[in-house]
């Protein structure tokens, strides 16, 4: 950050004494630094997922690592994976590539600057940067081509300035002024979108302003009697949890990007966490959202647990994916932090008996806080990921558990797959609640197989996203992507879109079959959420951002062919905006324009996500 | 004893007969129907399960490795017997070995004997490749012990009408789903629904069709692959059967008594088979973009639900391109040329000018696409003699002219050498009609450039429209592309040198006028056969000047029918009275038009007047009737009339 023009450096912020607070019945401002402070780029990759210090590679042997010690997989070594990556993809450690050390600043499209708005902007005295890195750095999410472009080419437009506002009277004044001037404003929380949703249009002529909710990040209090808090939509997941905590007290939201991601952007995608079976996914978990817009603060006049007031106002803001407004606070359900967490898991014969076991579950609404079924293919991956064992007793210990399986019970290691569990609350009602499901999936002919696996399995879902980087190093990129689904339809999606990944790759040339893999990791009364992963080796291809798209878009429209849905929580940006039209029908689609035209005549708010 | 392994489906579960059908039974789709009938009839639901199970026990197949093999074993005598030879392609056989791998498979051979499945079996048997499951018509069961064996061999029964029967539909549908879906054999039934008595491909038949392609339609497999196969036969073994049949005299009911007397025919030879296994087409591939999803995506999957248009239009595209896929891989005999040319030239022919016009339409066939087993170092005189060698039973040879075998009494009454006569010629017809639907497109042209009133483009190809319409179901047109049609039909002339075109018009060339008139002489019989059939829908005033003398037959014809023909009627009235008076006018000589006998063309007229709208379908409790609008009648046969100068040679016009 060479000129910091205008970035706030740790401290300063305190310094400044905020009027707007004086006004906020803030009893109990927690405040923080948040983990991720400002210049995040200091402590995140510029071209990938996750933390500078944390990252896969291979050692001096030839063996797998991760680095870092901010995971529990830090610093182990991990002697099958390299056999794995070769098996799964052909992938060989001697073709590699690099990507570019650093950001080239002579490529970084020049700022459009609206001189008028820059002197209104100075005088307001929030933050802005017009630096190239603090440009790029939120000119995009985390979608392979985005990461492609960062290691190879160059975006054809970025943010033209940097805004970082420390309240919600700074984002009032910030959308007065982009009003006022006439500028397109694109919030970004905490970047980690994977729905095209931060990227800026290219033909917008207009200056781009990059609202950079960072350092709104503060619990402006607490409600213990309403077990509610009033939190600053910039906060991301791990900071809320920690601060709480503090407290005594959790929201309970954990979504997989829950370190980077902020609770703006879960309103404003509609997430959903990993444990929503006790907490519930965001709509559940919000009381009330603030948002400023060109029209001026969208709010409800109380925070009530449910009110008939016609369509329910939450729901424009909730999914709006940055189109109608910036979200400065929310209040938030929170939960006393669970006396007891426990890990478990299931081994099953084949997914069918799996997904059976999860649908009996579901209908007996006892599932616990998380239950995820992982098919064969990421079975094995997860098994590639343990790391070596310290003592001959574990690895003794596993050859055991590993002959009983196969052996004994007769499940064949290329078919059988695996649910996950967490269990929390009481310590007794956890262990009557575990038992409840063990019973349930022993029907299902489901053996348990240790707490061990589980903990390992969600540990992993952190570290997935690390691998993509790894991959992208030796030819092999990669992407999730998921639906939502009735119970009746879900083996047969789960197939056929697996089917039609491999299919597509192998018409559009991909010398290797791909790593094409499903979990179902949530699930409700009425249907599942499955999650893919799908990744190739794309040695040969000349254009492979080109085909991996054509292949995701082949994979979607299977998914909806199957009865799925177009995202179950990652949203849909600008990614999947052409399925909008058949997935809520013309009048659907008019309704949401016409709450856009009445909200943001101008198209403040220009990032042209979902409409 | 022959190793059978086949190779199976990747995604097979196994399982035995029994198991599926208790699988249909305790199926959602079959439930639901079970309940639905309880509630509407008031009854209890086990009773109506009784019912479901009976109904499967009828349907069901119980394939038996043992029975397969008995069969395999006696076919195999009995086709070295009857054939001399039967013709694989064998890359055919290699793609349909992957294609029953991956997923699971259709097939869809063409119909003209029962030979057909039998011989299929046999051969994919012979080839170790799954036996598939056979969608057999109920009256086989008719046939003891047989019908059980056949069951045995994997053949499951439906019975021909069911349209009312909510849980027989339901049963059926479920049943044919569930072997799809577990891939638990290749399934196999007849697009034509019956055998083809003319041996032109009959329009296709879409209720198993589309119960069979349900299952991808709700995403329940990923792919279903549809298999296109051609069987033909140099001689077929029901020829004479078929021509009486077609003539009105009933057909036998299939008995096993009635086939223990077929074995004379064991000591007769039938030539060569011919079986051409199609590429495997992917239903996924037809579909794409075709189909909208949302229908299947709002309604529970084992509703009953009823076809959105764009579904129905759908499969009706994808039969009749199945069918069109038969008919252009079919093999065809040297025979069918020589039929083709003899009809156009009774009552004698000279035996030379019949191989040079047999070798000449050889290479008009090859011009228009057509699959011809004529090996290259096979003179044309040995082609044709081994023709008649063959079917020594229609044609023969006398006094160096090639002459029909109509000779059965000889002191017959005439109207016994009608009916002898007519037979001869149907069965003759049988062979020509294997060209017929590969020749449709240029011969139409032909035939409406005969009949424009002038060469413009427009009005020929108002003319072709017009009598593709009339024949939409004597010929296999694919829906909707009557404009693509002619172009084809036209460029296929070109390519022969027929005709020439120029920016307005199309005009035969000089050399050409053979072709054309040969072309339009083929298709005669079906254009004359139409008008006098056509006629006999209406009623025009007895005397009317504007007409010309050579119309008088048909007149002849109006004034009789014209009294009753004014009521309603039923199709089973109509057949009978047709070939009546078709009958009486050859008998008098006022028309040389024997294929008019044929039920299947009167059939065809009648359903082709429903279409064009000149005659009235009602359903009613006792079947469909039918109520002639006599002035649309009246239309369509001015199209044919005022137009056609029939027979005027088209030189006239240069």
């Amino acid at each position: 950050v060479a000129e910091g023009a205008g970035v706030i450096e740790p401290g300063e912020k305190e310094a400044q004494g905020w009027p707007c607070h004086s006004t906020a019945p803030c009893q109990e401002v927690v405040a923080t630094w948040g983990l991720v402070s400002s210049p995040r780029q200091e402590l995140l990759k510029w071209n990938g997922w996750g933390y500078n210090d944390s990252k896969f590679i291979f050692n001096k042997k030839g063996q797998a690592e991760f680095t870092g010690k901010r995971y529990r997989l830090g610093g182990m070594v991990l002697p099958t994976f390299k056999e794995w990556i070769e098996k799964t993809f052909g992938a060989s450690l001697e073709h590699k590539t690099t990507s570019r050390a650093s950001l080239n600043v002579n490529d970084v499209p020049p700022p459009i600057v609206n001189e008028e708005f820059l002197q209104d902007l100075r005088a307001t005295k929030i933050s802005y940067s017009q630096d190239a890195e603090d440009r790029v750095f939120r000119a995009h999410g985390h979608c392979l081509h985005e990461i492609f472009v960062l290691r190879e080419g160059m975006f054809k437009r970025i943010p033209d300035i940097v805004v970082w506002p420390v309240c919600h009277e700074d984002v009032v004044k910030i959308v007065e002024l982009a009003c006022k001037h006439n500028l397109c404003i694109i919030p970004f929380g905490g970047g980690t979108s994977v729905s095209s949703a931060l990227e800026c249009p290219e033909e917008e002529k207009r200056m781009i302003i990059s609202l950079d909710t960072s350092q709104m990040n503060r619990i402006l209090w607490i409600d213990e009697k309403n077990l509610t808090a009033c939190v600053e939509a910039g906060i991301v997941g791990q900071d809320l949890e920690k601060q709480l905590a503090e407290s005594g007290f959790c929201t309970g939201h954990e979504p997989d990007s829950m370190e980077f991601s902020s609770l703006g952007g879960w309103v404003a995608t509609r997430a959903s966490g990993m444990k929503k079976n006790i907490y519930g996914n965001i709509e559940d978990l919000v009381i009330h959202i603030k948002m400023v817009t060109p029209r001026g603060i969208v709010e409800k006049n109380c925070q009530v647990p449910r009110m008939s007031t016609g369509p329910d106002i939450h729901h424009f803001i909730m999914g709006s994916e940055g189109t109608l407004g910036v979200v400065t606070e929310v209040t938030i359900k929170i939960r006393p932090v669970p006396e007891y967490q426990k890990y478990g898991s299931v081994v099953f014969p084949n997914f069918e008996r799996g997904v059976a076991c999860l649908r009996e579950v579901a209908k007996q609404r006892c599932a616990p806080a998380s239950i995820r079924l992982v098919d064969n293919a990421q079975f094995q991956f997860g098994h590639a990921l343990k790391p070596q064992v310290a003592s001959i007793f574990t690895s003794f210990l596993d050859g055991l558990k590993k002959f009983y399986i196969t052996k004994f019970k007769g499940f064949d290691p290329n078919i059988l797959c695996v649910a996950t569990l967490l269990f929390e609350g009481d310590r007794e009602k956890v262990l009557q609640h575990e038992k409840q499901v063990y019973d349930i999936a022993t029907k299902f002919g489901g053996l348990a197989a240790g707490e061990d696996n589980g903990q390992r399995g969600y540990m992993l879902t952190f570290v997935i996203a690390y691998l993509r980087d790894l991959g992208l190093d030796y030819y092999v990129i990669g992407e999730s992507f998921e639906t939502s689904v009735p119970w009746d339809r879900v083996l047969d999606l789960c197939r056929n879109v697996k089917e039609r990944i491999v299919r597509e790759c192998k018409e559009k040339g991909v010398q290797f079959a791909p790593l094409s893999t499903c979990r179902v990791t949530q699930t409700y009364d009425a249907g599942a959420c499955v999650y893919f992963y799908f990744a190739f080796n794309y040695r040969g291809i000349s254009d492979p951002i080109h085909v991996y798209e054509q292949i995701e878009r082949a994979a979607r429209e299977e998914i909806l062919a199957n009865g799925g849905s177009l995202s179950h929580h990652h949203g849909v940006g600008k990614l999947r905006k052409r399925w909008m039209k058949e997935s809520i029908s013309d009048v659907g689609l008019g309704m949401l324009r016409s709450v856009k035209e009445y909200v943001d005549p101008n198209n403040i708010f220009g990032n042209k996500n979902l409409l | 004893m022959k190793c059978y392994t086949p190779v199976i489906y990747k995604g097979l579960s196994p399982c035995k007969p029994n198991a599926i059908k208790s699988a249909v039974l305790q199926s959602e789709q079959v439930q639901y129907v079970i309940k639905q009938l309880a509630k509407e009839m008031g009854e209890s639901p086990d009773i109506i399960q009784e019912e479901a199970m009976e109904i499967l026990d009828e349907m069901g197949h119980r394939m038996q490795l043992g029975a397969v093999r008995f069969f395999a074993f006696t076919l195999s005598k009995i086709f070295k017997q009857l054939f001399q030879r039967v013709c694989v392609n064998e890359e055919g056989m290699q793609r349909l070995q992957h294609a029953i791998q991956e997923h699971p498979v259709v097939l869809l051979p063409s119909h003209r004997s029962y030979v057909d499945f039998l011989m299929l079996s046999y051969l994919l048997y012979t080839y170790d490749l799954a036996l598939p499951v056979i969608a057999a018509g109920i009256d086989f069961l008719g046939m003891k012990i047989v019908g059980e064996l056949l069951r045995r061999a994997g053949a499951f029964f439906m019975r021909r009408s069911f349209g009312g029967n909510r849980l027989y539909w339901a049963v059926f549908a479920e049943y044919v789903k569930t072997m799809l879906r577990s891939g638990y054999a290749p399934i196999e039934f007849f697009l034509e629904g019956t055998r083809s008595r003319t041996a032109k491909t009959l329009t296709p038949k879409f209720g198993l069709l589309s119960i069979v392609m349900e299952p991808f339609f709700k995403r329940e497999v990923f792919d279903t692959y549809l298999v296109p196969i051609s069987i033909s036969y140099e001689r077929i073994l029901e020829e004479s059967l078929y021509a009486y049949e077609l003539l009105g005299v009933p057909k036998p009911k299939e008995s096993t008594s009635g086939l223990l007397k077929a074995r004379r025919i064991l000591s007769d030879n039938f030539g060569t088979i011919h079986i051409y296994v199609g590429q495997p087409v992917s239903l996924r591939t037809l579909a794409s973009g075709r189909i909208s999803r949302c229908p299947y995506n709002l309604v529970p999957r084992h509703l009953p639900q009823k076809p959105s248009e764009d579904i129905q239009e759908f499969v009706s595209d994808v039969a009749y391109k199945m069918e069109l896929l038969q008919i252009e891989n079919m093999v065809l005999s040297p025979w069918v040329l020589v039929a083709a040319v003899l009809l156009q030239n009774l009552p004698a022919m000279e035996f030379e000018l019949l191989i040079e016009k047999t070798l000449w339409l050889k290479g008009l066939t090859q011009t228009f696409g057509g699959f011809i087993e004529w090996p290259d170092n096979l003179c044309a005189k040995k082609a044709v003699l081994s023709g008649l060698t063959l079917h020594s039973n229609i044609a023969g040879l006398v006094d160096g002219h090639v002459v029909l075998n109509d000779k059965g009494v000889e002191d017959g009454a005439v109207g016994e050498i009608v009916f002898r006569h007519a037979l001869a010629v149907l069965m003759c017809a049988t062979y020509r009609n294997q060209l017929l639907n590969v020749f449709v497109r240029p011969a139409l042209v032909a035939v409406a450039l005969q009949m424009a009133p002038s060469f413009r483009k427009e009005e020929v190809y108002s003319c072709f429209n017009f009598l593709r319409d009339v024949f939409s179901d004597e010929f296999i047109f694919f829906p909707g592309i009557s404009l693509k049609d002619f172009e084809e039909g036209c460029f296929l002339l070109t390519k022969c040198d027929a005709i020439q075109t120029s920016q307005q018009e199309i005009y035969p060339t000089d050399k050409g006028s053979g072709t054309v008139s040969f072309l339009s002489a083929m298709f005669r019989p079906f254009v004359e056969g139409y008008q006098v059939l056509i006629r006999l829908n209406t009623y025009i005033p007895v005397v009317n000047n504007a007409y010309k003398p050579r119309r008088l037959k048909s007149q002849l014809i109006f004034r009789y029918l014209s009294k009753e023909m004014k009521e309603a009627f039923t199709e089973k009235q109509f057949i009978p009275a047709v070939r009546n008076f078709v009958f009486q006018l050859l008998e008098k000589g006022s028309t040389q038009c024997y294929e008019a006998l044929s039920s299947d063309m009167q059939k065809n007229a009648l359903s082709a007047l429903v279409q064009l709208g000149a005659v009235k379908k009602k359903k009613t409790p006792n079947g469909f009737t039918y109520n002639v609008n006599q002035e649309a009648v009246g239309k369509i046969l001015d199209m044919f009339d005022a137009r056609i100068p029939v027979q005027k040679p088209v030189a006239a016009r240069l």
